[in-house]
């Protein structure tokens, strides 16, 4: 039997709504703030179990608010479970969206380092890296540009291979392959087949069912929270 | 914690106030400018107001308020601007887990880089009124460098972790650190204050800072008890900052 890298057991997610409750309720009515905290909980995950194993790639699909992203955050870390546990396997990279955590009045470079260290190399490593990264992001001179000049399809070249180059275990692609000219697509999708092959587990969530069944092995379907079904592509 | 994850989160925090000190300079040709020109700025309006038109009785009055001006703009800077450090990062604390702490603590690195970068400026008004700084600085200075920057991390963590959840929390803290402003004796002494009032602006977390700070600066001394003091406000705050970021953090990602 292999390895197990993501296992969920009957985890649960809600969500209070906090933001849609400002200050001023909290000052004025603090007894019928917390009865509307209550009352606003948006359960975003119900009792959903599955694992994945080591080297597989595994799909998520659904509508939206079906809990996709939410998945995600859990696997990630950044959100932690109501209810049930979580237990992941090996070093996690997200695929971020367009230029998050990149800062538009920096290169293309110094982005690279910045980003990279936040997803948790040492400056070391990226040194190491530099050339493979911005190779595979197909910038050329542009990388000494301030990312602010990039464009869309640029930046998720950029973004693409600084994840891709943090020798994840455990990839999590939010649908991210929607940028990017066709070429640079096949390259990513390339690069997550070389990825599979070597034993990285692949977490992909994705709308369009074709994308997923074409790089997933096995994929999720869910709907307003719950887990319909788990095929194999 | 092992080796590695102490080189780690060095290499964090060096590349993410390295980050914040770029964008500064990179946004405009005249970044040191600006930063100094601010508590210039103030400094020569209250010397019209409170010098010329009013006629305070203050020897020195521009090394007066200078002394205090530039201290208390990166306190300033560092809360008010620390407030937005984790909004402004929303789309990594949704999708990455690090040690999120470090956002707040790049930006007051980057002002208590500024305010560093601004003491020739000081030195410079230190010369016009004929005085020279003392070798007392080398270690007064970084002793003075200590509280403040507690203080400045201790309330931005504070207001940061806290602004996730109430959004109306940033044009509160700009309401309060007015308020603060006044409560310090940044423009005028402590043995102006009424006797009624005193307690007032002395249990201010700020005060006790702020004096010291133009002690240094004016007589190259440092008063012990509002040392001790400030040490001791800034550890209240920086543990009050850290365990509401602790109790707050957990949904961060959530809320955001």
């Amino acid at each position: 039997m292999s390895e197990t890298a993501i296992e969920f057991n009957h985890v649960q997610k809600i969500y209070y709504l906090y933001t849609s409750i400002g200050f001023k309720e909290l000052l004025l009515h603090p007894i019928k703030y917390r009865r509307e905290k209550r009352k606003r909980a948006l359960i975003a995950i119900n009792d959903i179990t599955f694992s994945v194993k080591k080297g597989e790639a595994f799909g998520l699909t659904g509508p939206n608010g079906s809990g996709k992203s939410t998945i995600l955050g859990l696997i990630a870390g950044v959100l932690k479970p109501d209810r049930g546990t979580i237990k992941t396997n090996g070093r996690i990279a997200p695929l971020l969206e367009l230029g998050a955590g990149f800062h538009p009045e920096l290169t293309g470079r110094e982005n690279i380092v910045l980003n990279s260290i936040i997803l948790g190399m040492t400056k070391k490593e990226v040194e190491k890296k530099m050339d493979e990264i911005i190779e595979f992001s197909e910038l050329g001179d542009f990388v000494d540009q301030p990312i602010r000049t990039y464009s869309s399809g640029m930046l998720a070249r950029l973004g693409f291979s600084v994840a891709v180059h943090i020798d994840p275990e455990i990839l999590l692609v939010d649908e991210i392959l929607a940028v990017g000219d066709e070429n640079f697509q096949k390259k990513c999708i390339d690069k997550m087949m070389s990825f599979k092959k070597n034993g990285v587990t692949i977490v992909f969530v994705s709308h369009s069912t074709d994308q997923v069944h074409k790089i997933c092995d096995r994929v999720a379907r869910l709907e307003k929270g719950k887990l319909l079904s788990i095929e194999n592509a | 914690m092992d080796r590695k994850t102490l080189i780690y989160y060095f290499d964090l925090i060096t590349v993410l106030t390295k980050k914040e000190i770029k964008v500064r300079y990179k946004n405009s040709a005249l970044g040191y400018v600006w930063s100094i020109a601010n508590p210039l700025m103030y400094a020569i309006i209250f010397y019209f107001v409170f010098k010329i038109v009013m006629k305070f009785n203050i020897k020195e009055y521009s090394l007066f308020l200078i002394s205090g001006l530039f201290p208390w703009q990166w306190i300033s800077n560092s809360i008010t601007g620390g407030a937005n450090s984790f909004i402004g990062n929303a789309s990594l604390i949704k999708k990455v887990i690090f040690p999120r702490f470090f956002l707040p603590l790049a930006q007051v690195l980057n002002d208590a880089f500024h305010f560093i970068v601004s003491i020739p400026v000081i030195m410079v008004f230190l010369l016009f009124y004929h005085r020279v700084p003392s070798l007392n600085w080398f270690i007064y200075l970084p002793l003075m460098l200590i509280p403040t920057f507690l203080i400045a991390y201790g309330f931005s963590l504070l207001v940061a972790s806290m602004n996730i959840f109430f959004r109306d929390f940033q044009y509160i803290i700009g309401l309060i650190m007015t308020l603060l402003f006044y409560l310090t004796p940044v423009f005028y002494d402590m043995s102006f204050v009424p006797k009624k009032y005193k307690n007032l602006v002395l249990i201010n977390p700020f005060t006790p800072l702020i004096t010291n700070w133009r002690e240094l600066f004016m007589h190259n001394n440092l008063n012990f008890t509002n040392y001790a003091l400030s040490i001791l406000y800034s550890i209240i705050v920086l543990v009050i900052g850290f365990a509401v970021y602790k109790k707050l953090q957990v949904r961060f990602a959530e809320v955001i």
